[in-house]
C-alpha cells in the first residue's frame, strides 16, 4: 500500500476513534473501572449493530450509545449492589436528546490516568492507544513488535491496577502539572517514536494517531506550551513522511529531501501550534525540538536552512535535555557551520556514544568532508554494521561507495 | 567476528499459545531472519524443538548413560540460535535488540572462539 493511502486511511480512522475515546473516558471516569466501561460500551455497539439497520441510525448516535452503555453499567452495578444489598443512587440521565457537544469530554482525565506514576512507563503508550483510540491489543502489539498475548496481558494488568488501586480520573492541579504532564507527553511521543525503531519499516506507523493524541491534549489543556510543542513537533516530522523514502525505497536524509513532497497543511498546523506555545513564554524540550523542525520546514518557503538558528536551538536543547541524539545533532550543526574538524571535535567530546548509530553516521560524514577518506570509510562501515533498517543501510552504503570511486 | 545469539525462553506449545499467536510468532521470526539475511550477516538460524524431544548422553562416569529430557530442567529452555557474522559486539547487540525472542525471553550474545570450516579450524582460543 502506498504511503499516501495509508495516511489517508489512518486519518479517517482517527476521526472515527474520537467518539470511542470520548465515550469510554466518560464511562470509565464514573466508576474508575476501564474493563467494565469497555464491556458496557462493547455491549452498546453490539446492540447498535443489531437494532440500527432496522430502526435507522439515531439522530445522536453518540448519545444513544452512551445511554445504552450507562444502562448496562447500572444493571451490572445493581446486580452487584443487590448481592451486597447496598442502595444505589438512580441517575436518570438520557443523552439521546442532548447535543453531542454537551457530552463532557473526559479524555484528558483518561490520558492522565494512563500515564499515572503508578502505571509502568512501558505500558502507558499502549494503554492510551487502547483506551483513548480504541485500538485492539493485536494492532498495538504489531506496532510494538510484541506478541499479542504478551501485550494483551500487560494491558489487562494495567487496567486492573487502575481499578483496584483506585487511580482517580482527575486532571492534575496547576501545582502538580509540572510533575505529571511530562509522563503524558512522553507516552504520546512514544507512539510517534516507535515508527523509528523498526527493523524493516514495514510495520504500521502510529504517526497519525500520536498527532491526534497530541493535538487533543494540547487543545483540551489549552494553556500548556509543552503540549502544543509536542503537537507541533509531531506535525512537522509527520509532514516529511513521504519525502523520507526515495523512489528506489532508499532513505533520503533531510537535507536532500524534495520539499515539494512535504505536507504543507501539516507544516502550517505545526507553525500555528508553535506560535500558541510561545505565548506562554515557558520554554521546554518539545518546543525546542519543534522549533528545530520549524527551521527545517522553512526551507520549503525560503529554499535555505538557517544553520545559525539551528545551532542556537540545539545548544539550548542540549542544555535542557542532554540526550545523545541532541548532542550528536549539535555536533553535526557545528560541523556544517564551523567546518568538519570543529564538528568532529564536538562529536569526540560526547560520552557514551560508542554504539550509537547516528554518532557513527555523523562521524563518517564529517570525516568525508574533511577529506579523511580512509577514516571515513571505516566510520561508514561501523555505522552500517549498527544499522538494522534496510532503507537507511542502503543510503549509508551508497555514501560509503561514493567515497572511493576507484575502489 | 561470529556471534551466537542464543535464545532462552519459557517453552510454549501451539495449544498454550493459540494458533494465531503461534503464526504471529513465526511471522516475526521470518521478518527477523530475512532482515539479517538482507544485511548479509546471517550464517545460520536454528529454532529447536521442545526440550521434551531432547535426549541427553554422557559417558562422564565411565559408563554410557542415555537419558530422556534436557541437561538442565529449568523454566526457561534453550530455544534456538541465530549465528551471525558482524564486525563487533556493538553490531551484535544492535541485532540482538531486534530479536523477537527478546520480548519474552533472554538473548545471550556469545562470540565464537574457533569454528571449523572448509576442513580446518579457524580462530584461536
Amino acid at each position: 500500500m502506498a504511503r499516501d493511502d495509508l495516511t489517508a486511511k489512518a486519518r479517517a480512522e482517527v476521526v472515527a476513534r474520537a467518539s470511542y475515546g470520548r465515550l469510554l473516558a466518560l464511562l470509565a471516569a464514573r466508576t474508575g473501572d476501564i474493563p467494565g466501561a469497555e464491556d458496557a460500551l462493547g455491549d452498546a455497539f453490539v446492540q447498535a449493530l443489531s437494532t440500527w439497520p432496522a430502526s435507522g441510525v439515531p439522530a445522536n448516535p453518540e448519545g444513544w450509545l452512551m445511554t445504552v452503555a450507562r444502562n448496562r453499567q447500572r444493571d451490572r452495578a445493581k446486580s452487584a449492589a443487590e448481592r451486597t444489598s447496598a442502595p444505589l443512587a438512580a441517575e436518570p440521565q438520557v443523552f439521546d436528546e442532548v447535543d453531542p457537544d454537551a457530552i463532557p469530554d473526559k479524555r484528558l482525565e483518561l490520558m492522565f490516568v494512563c500515564a499515572h506514576p503508578a502505571i509502568d512507563p512501558g505500558i502507558r503508550t499502549p494503554l492510551m492507544l487502547q483506551t483513548v483510540l480504541g485500538f485492539e491489543a493485536e494492532q498495538i502489539a504489531r506496532a510494538f513488535a510484541m506478541p499479542t498475548g504478551t501485550m494483551a496481558q500487560r494491558l489487562v494488568r494495567a487496567k486492573r491496577r487502575i481499578r483496584d488501586a483506585r487511580i482517580p480520573f482527575v486532571v492534575p492541579t496547576r501545582a502538580d502539572m509540572p510533575e505529571r504532564l511530562p509522563a503524558v507527553l512522553e507516552a504520546i511521543y512514544g507512539a510517534y517514536a516507535i515508527d523509528w525503531l523498526l527493523v524493516s519499516g514495514e510495520r504500521e506507523s502510529l504517526a497519525a494517531e500520536s498527532l491526534y493524541l497530541a493535538s487533543t491534549l494540547a487543545t483540551l489543556l489549552d494553556d500548556e506550551p509543552e503540549a502544543y510543542g509536542l503537537a507541533a513537533l509531531i506535525a512537522f516530522s509527520f509532514s516529511r513522511a513521504r519525502a523520507r523514502t526515495g523512489a528506489d525505497g532508499r532513505f533520503v536524509p533531510l537535507e536532500e529531501q524534495d520539499t515539494t513532497r512535504w505536507d504543507a497543511t501539516l507544516i502550517a498546523r505545526g507553525d500555528d501550534w508553535l506560535r500558541r506555545a510561545a505565548r506562554a513564554q515557558r520554554l521546554g524540550r518539545f518546543q525546542l525540538e519543534a522549533a528545530i523542525q520549524a527551521v527545517h520546514a522553512a526551507r520549503a518557503r525560503t529554499g535555505l536552512t538557517d544553520w545559525w538558528a539551528l545551532r542556537t536551538l540545539y545548544t539550548a536543547l542540549v542544555e535542557l535535555t542532554p540526550t545523545l541524539g541532541a548532542r550528536v545533532s549539535l555536533a553535526a550543526t557545528i560541523g556544517t557551520l564551523d567546518g568538519p574538524d570543529a564538528g568532529l571535535a564536538a562529536l569526540e567530546a560526547i560520552e557514551g556514544a560508542e554504539r550509537f548509530q547516528p554518532a557513527w553516521a555523523t562521524r563518517a560524514h564529517l570525516l568525508a568532508e574533511a577529506g579523511a577518506t580512509r577514516e571515513a570509510s571505516a566510520a561508514y562501515e561501523k555505522a552500517i554494521s549498527l544499522t538494522t533498517e534496510s532503507a537507511l543501510r542502503a543510503h549509508l552504503t551508497e555514501k560509503a561507495t561514493r567515497l572511493s570511486p576507484n575502489g | 567476528m561470529r556471534y551466537s545469539l542464543i535464545m532462552h525462553y519459557p517453552e510454549m506449545t501451539e495449544a498454550d499459545l493459540g494458533t494465531e499467536a503461534m503464526n504471529e510468532g513465526k511471522a516475526a521470526f521470518d521478518d527477523y531472519a530475512k532482515a539479517l539475511n538482507e544485511a548479509g550477516v546471517l550464517l545460520a538460524a536454528e529454532v529447536l524443538q521442545q526440550s521434551a524431544s531432547t535426549t541427553t548422553l554422557t559417558a562422564r562416569d565411565g559408563a554410557l548413560k542415555v537419558q530422556d529430557g534436557p541437561f538442565a530442567d529449568t523454566k526457561e529452555q534453550l530455544g534456538g540460535i541465530f549465528l551471525i557474522d558482524v564486525p563487533d559486539l556493538d553490531a551484535a547487540l544492535a541485532w540482538a535488540e531486534k530479536c523477537p525472542a527478546a520480548y519474552y525471553g533472554t538473548i545471550e550474545i556469545r562470540p565464537t572462539a574457533v569454528h571449523f570450516e572448509d576442513g580446518a579450524w579457524h580462530g584461536t582460543i
